[in-house]
């Protein structure tokens, strides 16, 4: 709004003002527990291998990049990330949304899901290692089960609430069945959907990483982080921290924010 | 356009606490291109009628013919237009949602781009084709949703306290603009109300309902000539007789609201 404004009155110097503010505001947190961890490490309250300073991380994290390791742990995991979050994006919607269409759908799906959902994810990787053995298989399988729920669940939510008034105007305009799901109840679900798969993917990073640290995968961020303990190699742990970290400001920003914003935001279902 | 033949047509709710009384035996017979206004007290089945003729109720008695054809469900040959400004598909732009019952139709892009361009013209949003309704005014979203009910050219258009939740110059305004609407188009109109002045300003003939349960009382042709004058000494008179006549219909709840 007030930036509308501003272009109005006086283009470029307010908006680089406003720009360099925000990213201030942004990074200010960050500085404060960047200069914090620096302090404790120079004062040495842990040995410096174990709280290592930032510059040593950064150094570590230049020499992982360099040598391709990094990229290739972060490679590994996104693709099982993209499979598994995407087996459950595909298979959540279709079930919520089934589930809040028909009535027979709800009533035997929702008990069944009511009890799985709440328990941890966790809990299921054993039982995903021995059906399906160690590796790529079990990780993604248990990532697409595991962050399925949340979508499951507001699509379902979201089905439900599609006003009766869209669908008694699209019936009156002469909107079949299949014309009304495609061009009303999934446009009007659509903002607890993105909520659902927003939801979803954070739950899907959870259980990657830790999954990666049972699977015995040989490549993957979990892995980087788990193997690194054993070396006391706290630089590694701490690079494959930030690379996930970013990778998760990544997705939010420039996936769901940019989808969110060309969509619902754009049609106001959501401020 | 078409005529419309009600014949006894009676529908009780079931609800958990028992039968409620929708509407009892009404009868009414309507002309081609007649404007209609059905008024009453609340819960007197304004919208239980309309939505009959819509085709989203059966009745349980009785049956309604429109051109001879008995209902049987909704058909294109209805547009409806609600009071909750929510109607509009929020998704899309005015023009998109104008088109929708045309799209449904199978009717082709460009022609049903034309088509909607000329119904929002016809409403004067010609302007804001390209918005979406969160951008629209009350008043601006329900000319979107007049345009969008004709435009797939309905012969009847319903329209259930179309503007009753806009601010009083708003709907005056809209009143006007739907006069002239019905002018060009001349649809056969069934149009609810319960502001008595709104009635006398838009229709041919007002029939007026009373409750418990939901009958028409009284069957009033207003005959004055148009485009109505609201000041006019035969208006306020026209209005006084159908308050009189909602006055025994509510026992004394009728408002009144000045066009
Ligand atoms: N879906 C429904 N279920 C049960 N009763 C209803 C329902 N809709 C309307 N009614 C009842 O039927 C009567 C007529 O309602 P309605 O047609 O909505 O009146 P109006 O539009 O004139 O205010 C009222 O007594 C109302 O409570
Ligand atoms: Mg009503």
């Amino acid at each position: 709004m007030s930036d509308a404004a501003a272009v109005v009155g006086r283009p470029d110097a307010r908006v680089g003002r406003q720009t360099w503010r925000t990213a201030w505001r942004n990074t200010f947190p960050f500085l404060v527990v960047a200069a914090l961890w620096e302090i404790v490490a120079w004062l040495g309250v842990f040995p410096r291998q174990l709280f290592p300073p930032i510059e040593d991380i950064a150094a570590r994290f230049v020499s992982l990049t360099a040598s391709g390791i990094l990229e290739h742990h972060t490679v590994d995991t996104v693709l099982r990330l993209l499979a598994g979050f995407g087996l459950a994006a595909v298979f959540g919607v279709a079930i919520g949304v089934a589930m809040g269409r028909s009535r027979r759908a709800e009533d035997i799906l929702l008990p069944l899901i009511s009890i799985v959902a709440p328990i941890p994810g966790l809990a299921y990787a054993p039982l995903f290692l021995l059906w399906f053995g160690l590796g790529n298989l079990p990780s993604i399988l248990l990532v697409g089960f595991v962050s399925a729920f949340p979508v499951i669940f507001n699509s379902w939510t979201g089905v439900k609430a599609v006003k009766e008034i869209w669908l008694r105007s699209a019936q009156a305009m002469g909107a079949d069945d299949r014309r009304l799901f495609r061009q009303v109840i999934l446009p009007g679900a659509l903002p607890y959907i993105l909520t659902g798969l927003r939801l979803g993917l954070a739950q899907a990073w959870r259980i990657l990483i830790a999954v990666e640290m049972l699977a015995a995968v040989p490549w993957g961020l979990g892995w980087l982080i788990f193997g690194a303990r054993k070396f006391l190699d706290t630089d590694a742990m701490m690079s494959g921290i930030v690379i996930i970290a970013l990778l998760g400001l990544a997705l939010e920003k420039f996936v769901f924010k940019k989808i969110e914003d060309y969509t619902v935001v754009r049609w106001g279902m959501v401020k | 356009m078409v005529p419309i033949e009600i014949s006894g047509v009676t529908l009780t709710y079931d609800t958990p606490s028992g039968k409620v009384p929708g509407v009892k035996d009404i009868s009414v017979a309507i002309k081609p291109s007649e404007f209609v206004c059905i008024v009453g007290p609340s819960g007197c089945g304004k919208s239980t009628l309309l939505n009959m003729i819509a085709g989203f109720l059966t009745p349980a008695e009785g049956e309604i013919r429109i051109d001879g054809k008995k209902v049987d469900g909704h058909g294109l040959d209805r547009g409806m237009v609600f009071q909750d400004f929510a109607q509009l598909f929020p998704w899309r732009t005015a023009l998109g949602n104008v088109c929708f019952g045309l799209e449904m139709k199978g009717v082709p892009k460009d022609e049903r781009e034309k088509i909607a361009r000329e119904q929002l013209r016809l409403v004067k949003l010609e302007k804001f084709c390209s918005s979406y309704p969160h951008h629209m005014s009350g008043g601006m979203q329900q000319r979107v949703a007049i345009a969008r009910a004709l435009a797939y050219n309905p012969s009847v258009l319903l329209m259930d306290e179309p503007f009753a939740a806009l601010d009083a110059l708003t709907r005056d305004d809209m009143q006007r603009l739907l006069a002239d609407v019905w002018r060009e188009t001349r649809k056969t109109v069934i149009y609810v109300t319960h502001n008595v002045s709104e009635a006398v300003y838009l229709a041919d003939r007002v029939l007026v309902m009373s409750p418990h349960p939901g009958t028409v009382k009284i069957d009033l042709p207003v005959t004055l000539p148009r485009p109505r004058d609201p000041l006019s000494i035969e208006f306020i008179e026209h209005q006084k007789i159908l308050l009189d006549h909602l006055g025994h219909a509510a026992g004394g709840g009728a408002q009144t609201q000045h066009a």
